[in-house]
């Protein structure tokens, strides 16, 4: 297990390098873009004058690598700046809004995740079934819909039609939990249709995979039960690629929410992103940013540690 | 081949009709189509008719003419996308897989600075700065499809690198391509295909996303997830236009992904 | 009586809604003489009542927006600023007329040049304070000056000095006569902050108090008890939620999560006006989109290229298509029927052909293709409309390229650089405004760079008439030579398309700004 430790704090370290590279990465990808925050908050009344009077205020008249590296040096000491839109501290702003996107998207893994693979495993069970097949065909279309016309349908059916469910899921503070998960049913239904097909079949196909292999022929000609061979023998070595799917899905859930959140009008990270980078705000822009790759890194890492400690082979390099 | 197709079953054959019914469409859509592709010939949503087969869209487009053509540009762009990115991702993943050390090193983590941006907002500064020609968006989408066709490959390969026979092969001397050509790819395409499928049909969605943020192909140009986009306001108030589009997808990922199935069970061994 | 029976008639033609019915028979005095069966319920007609929490969603929101009102340029802020928690020294009222607001009553000297504001007494700010000049000049300070960000800066840089006479007058010197000034002072940027004041905790004198804000989601406000008008601010609280998705919008109002909304998708608002229970409300101001062309520039330097290209475009096409009839066609100049001199009997200039072949081929430049730049970020529709003109104008034997320029940085980059381009406008209340911010000479933004000598002079001279029908003259004259002589085209004016449930009452809108001039949560009630 010491290997497994040493790995992980080998990859943490690795994870903070991608961490300062990526930072820089949007700090270039937004410079890079046409207009600056003056220019866009002022839109069509930006004159000159007030312009420059803007940038001066926000210090946007400095060359880019002396704003990046006192960017760089605030955030080593833990501090994330202020909004340049709006000067308010990013903490506050991401804070609250960080808290709601992952309460969403825990709340959709948690539907998402056991019955993607507990289908997957079922439709490799009786594989080539009609249970098989109708599961298919169903995920595969609701993954064929753009998600964005996933949630306007499920809001045309249980919010206007049927009047179950709000259409908008502007959470608060004041709100109970029961109050809360009654208002993020539909992005949350929305988006657990959205993974939920791509882990089902990739669970699926791999353990279809190991279903041929000698050991599994050796299983079956012992005569144990079908159900017991899939779950005992062929999903553990299946785990991996399942794990690294499943992990996949997670970042999509917390990063790739962006356009739920602005169909059910959820306060959550990603509209943050979008409106910071189409203003160009970089202190805001860096700071989600640098979130969402943080919660990607560390996915990551949890799934190839878990698929090492999953594959005996690669457990114990020779 | 005609002995596979002649044992292939019943869904197997229905995925292969859908696929050829596209193509067919997609290819002959000036011949088919009955008005031209951008042409406003009625009323906005008018309902289905005899003069419109399947109605009409936003701007008063016959919806059957658009959908033909939305097949032309839609599967062309996501089949060249999908198979640039295949080719780049399995590349790396293998080489990242079977070399290992540096060259594992350099490639995950480029990898995984890409993936840790959000596809969207990477595709959103990207193509915001070179302008959303066809081009780009054929490079940017493989691209970021890339990332995600090397992390499974890498996976994969890894598993399949770890058993006896590559390592066999390896004693052997043969070299890194062979050992990729001949050992590792045969065996880690199961994945790899059913990855196929799903990556195939997620261009057309990644391709409406961007579109929701205003990027995306430019109209009049008729693609299915913008046509989708465009129309999906009128699910809202009963009418079903938006349909048409989003089925017309889920009609060739279905499709597809039937055949693929057929393929993981061809290449499974499995008599039943 | 006739014009009750022409009303009638009209809306029994649908050519007016029944809601315009009412507007239009109540701004005629003529309610008691309505057959009941045309006025709907008897709450309709009633005083408004208090009570009940009044949600907004609105477009127009970002979480990039902040309170401060020298950023404020989109609508969720507009309508919580001046809307909600703030005041201006004038308002406008529905019939486009300046009245007093936080400002009592105001005089000019004859030459118009100095402007005598007397301030309300006792109004009150959210934090106790009580409202003086000193407030008003910090306010009005906060966008002049070198070191200023704020948007407003154009809008009054004429203003020379600002002093006070006591604590409840400010007087204004301007650089030049300016009849229209108490207009300028409705503008949304300039409300009334206190002296020292951040902006940051939107304190006002406003109808209501903010208790929370969160830039591009939510502000909540609540009705301020020591507000100074007592007939408005008719809801206990206000909720404005930023909906930036048509959609979602529309679904939200369907299913009753909101009051009301800006914005309504024009593709389905036939349809939601069909839908019970929601009132859809048309408002014809001053938006308008155009084309503008680089009068400093080849070939549109030669202003026979200029009325061929006037010629070579179909307005009503574009009022159809792109604003699906929510709309009037434009006369190649930008004051639109909403202003109080627009020039009606100015002849309008339609589609010809032949007009269009002879200018092209008097102006001499050959056989040219002409670029217009566009991009949907112009305007909903530019790249649609561009098309569109391309398409008619080749027809005419103009050769246009449409030039499709990416959404993001377009104001920046495009508008003001390139030759011809796709604009939007907001539009002014005011001929003097439109003008001054847009066709005189000198303007930051005259981005037709378009310098008429005649136009110029007349510019100056109307604004410091005092005297009514001198200056419908000038400004008439000043339409015509825009139309005839300027670098724009101007296809169509835009309408504003709001909705709200049925439950909410209202009088007749204001057509200054969306929302009844940002003004529904100060105007509107529930029935």
């Amino acid at each position: 297990m010491d290997s497994i430790a040493k790995l992980v704090l080998k990859r943490v370290g690795m994870g903070l390098v991608t961490l300062i590279v990526i930072s820089l990465v949007f700090f270039v990808g937004v410079e890079a873009l046409p207009g600056d925050l003056a220019e866009e908050i002022l839109g069509q009344n930006a004159l000159p004058e007030t312009v420059e009077a803007f940038r001066k205020e926000l210090k946007l008249d400095l060359p880019p690598h002396v704003r990046y590296f006192s960017w760089l040096g605030g955030f080593m000491k833990g501090d994330f700046g202020n909004s340049l839109a709006n000067g308010r501290p990013i903490a506050d702003l991401i804070g609250w809004r960080l808290s709601n996107t992952l309460f969403l998207a825990l709340s959709a893994a948690a539907i998402a995740v056991p019955i993607s693979i507990i289908l997957g495993i079922l439709a490799a069970l009786y594989r080539n079934s009609l249970f098989d097949r109708a599961i298919s065909m169903a995920t595969l279309s609701t993954i064929s819909f753009p998600e964005f016309f996933v949630a306007y349908i499920l809001m045309a059916l249980l919010s206007v039609q049927l009047i179950i469910f709000p259409s908008i899921s502007n959470i608060n503070d004041q709100m109970s939990l029961a109050e809360k998960l009654h208002a993020i049913f539909l992005p949350c239904l929305t988006l657990t249709l959205v993974v939920m097909a791509h882990m089902m079949r990739q669970t699926r196909a791999a353990i279809i995979n190991i279903l041929a292999s000698p050991y599994i022929e050796m299983a079956k000609l012992k005569g144990l039960r079908r159900l017991r061979i899939i779950v005992l023998h062929a999903f553990p070595n299946a785990l991996s690629p399942v794990i690294n799917v499943v992990a996949l899905n997670l970042a999509y859930l917390v990063v790739g929410a962006v356009i739920i959140e602005v169909v059910f009008v959820y306060p959550g990270l990603g509209q943050l992103l979008v409106d910071s980078v189409s203003k160009r705000d970089i202190p805001v822009v860096q700071a989600s940013g640098l979130i969402f790759a943080t919660v990607y890194i560390t996915l990551n890492l949890a799934a190839d540690v878990l698929s090492i400690v999953s594959n005996p082979r690669l457990r114990n390099p020779r | 081949m005609f002995k596979l197709l002649n044992q292939s079953p019943i869904s197997a054959r229905i995925g292969l009709a859908i696929v050829v019914i596209n193509i067919v469409a997609a290819l002959f859509a000036p011949l088919i189509a009955p008005f031209g592709e951008t042409e406003v010939v009625g009323d906005v949503w008018l309902p289905m008719s005899f003069d419109h087969l399947l109605g009409t869209d936003q701007l008063g487009r016959d919806l059957f003419t658009r959908i033909l053509y939305g097949a032309r540009n839609t599967i062309a762009i996501a089949f060249v996308t999908t198979l640039l990115s295949f080719v780049v991702g399995i590349v790396g993943g293998f080489l990242a897989a079977t070399l290992k050390g540096w060259t594992d090193l350099a490639l995950s983590r480029i990898v995984d600075v890409m993936m840790a941006i959000p596809i969207l907002i990477f595709a959103l500064t990207v193509l915001s700065v070179v302008g959303t020609s066809m081009v780009a968006l054929i490079l940017v989408i493989a691209l970021l499809d890339s990332t995600r066709v090397y992390r499974l490959s890498r996976a994969v390969a890894m598993d399949i690198e770890a058993l006896d026979f590559v390592e066999a092969a390896r004693l052997r001397g043969e070299k890194i391509w062979w050992l990729m050509r001949h050992e590792i790819l045969p065996n880690a395409m199961p994945p790899l295909v059913a990855e196929f499928g799903l990556r195939f049909c997620f261009v057309f969605l990644f391709i409406a996303a961007l579109s929701f943020l205003g990027l995306g192909i430019q109209p009049p140009t008729a693609d299915w997830g913008s046509m989708v986009r465009e129309n999906a306001g009128a699910i809202t108030f009963g009418i079903f236009i938006p349909l048409w589009p989003a089925g017309a997808i889920a009609f060739l990922t279905v499709g597809v992904n039937l055949i693929v199935d057929w393929f993981l069970h061809v290449a499974s061994g499995l008599k039943d | 009586m006739s014009k009750l029976k022409e009303l009638e008639q009209l809306l029994a033609h649908g050519v007016i809604t029944r809601r315009e019915f009412i507007a239009r028979v109540s701004a005629l005095g003529l309610a008691a003489a309505v057959s009941p069966m045309l006025l709907p319920s008897p709450a309709q007609a009633a005083s408004p009542k208090k009570g009940g929490r009044f949600r907004l969603g609105l477009a127009g929101g970002s979480t990039t927006d902040s309170l401060d009102p020298a950023t404020i340029t989109d609508m969720m802020l507009q309508v919580v600023n001046q809307g909600q928690l703030r005041n201006t020294l004038v308002e406008i009222d529905q019939k486009a007329n300046p009245i007093p607001e936080l400002a009592e009553s105001w005089e000019a000297t004859p030459d118009a040049k100095k402007w005598v504001f007397k301030l309300r007494k006792g109004v009150e700010f959210h934090n106790g304070k009580t409202m003086d000049a000193d407030d008003v000049i910090y306010s009005i300070n906060h966008h002049r000056g070198a070191d200023t960000k704020s948007a407003a800066k154009g809008i009054i840089e004429a203003i020379e000095d600002i002093q006070k006479d006591g604590k409840d007058t400010v007087i204004f010197t301007l650089n030049g006569g300016n009849a229209d000034f108490p207009y300028i002072m409705s503008d949304y940027h300039l409300t009334i902050s206190p002296a020292g004041d951040k902006f940051v905790d939107g304190i006002g004198t406003g109808g209501y108090m903010l208790k929370d804000y969160e830039p591009g989601v939510r502000a909540f406000a609540v009705r301020n008890p020591n507000y100074f008008k007592a007939d408005r601010a008719h809801f206990d609280e206000v909720e404005t939620l930023s909906i930036p998705d048509v959609n979602a919008r529309t679904n939200a109002l369907k299913t009753g999560q909101i009051d009301a909304m800006n914005r309504c998708e024009l593709k389905t608002v036939q349809f939601l006006k069909r839908t019970r229970g929601i009132q859809v409300m048309e408002q014809n101001g001053f938006k308008h989109y155009t084309f503008a062309m680089r009068c400093d520039t080849a070939p549109f330097n030669n202003v026979d290229v200029r009325l061929a290209l006037k010629y070579a475009i179909d307005r009503k096409q574009m009022v159809k298509t792109i604003l699906r009839g929510f709309g009037a066609i434009g006369n190649d100049h930008p004051i639109s029927m909403a202003n109080r001199y627009h020039a009606g009997d100015l002849p309008q200039r339609q589609f010809d052909p032949d007009k269009a072949k002879f200018h092209l081929k008097k102006s001499g430049v050959g056989n040219i293709t002409f670029r217009l730049h566009a991009a949907d970020a112009a305007f909903v529709g530019a790249v649609d409309a561009a098309v569109l003109y391309k398409e008619k104008a080749g027809s005419a034997g103009v050769d246009i390229e449409v030039v499709r320029e990416p959404n993001d940085g377009y104001w920046s980059n495009v508008w003001l650089k390139k030759p011809w381009c796709a604009v939007f406008w907001g539009g002014r209340p005011t001929e003097d405004m439109m003008f001054s911010t847009a066709y005189a000479a000198d303007a930051s933004w005259n981005d037709t760079f378009w310098k008429n000598k005649r136009f110029n002079e007349l510019l100056v001279a109307a604004r410091a008439e005092l005297d009514e029908k001198k200056r419908r003259n000038m400004y008439s004259e000043m339409q015509s030579i825009v139309r005839d002589d300027g670098g724009v085209v101007v296809p169509m004016f835009a309408a504003d398309l709001s909705a709200a449930t049925d439950k909410i009452g209202h009088g007749p809108l204001g057509a200054n700004w969306e929302m009844d001039g940002f003004r529904c949560a100060e105007r509107w009630w529930f029935m």
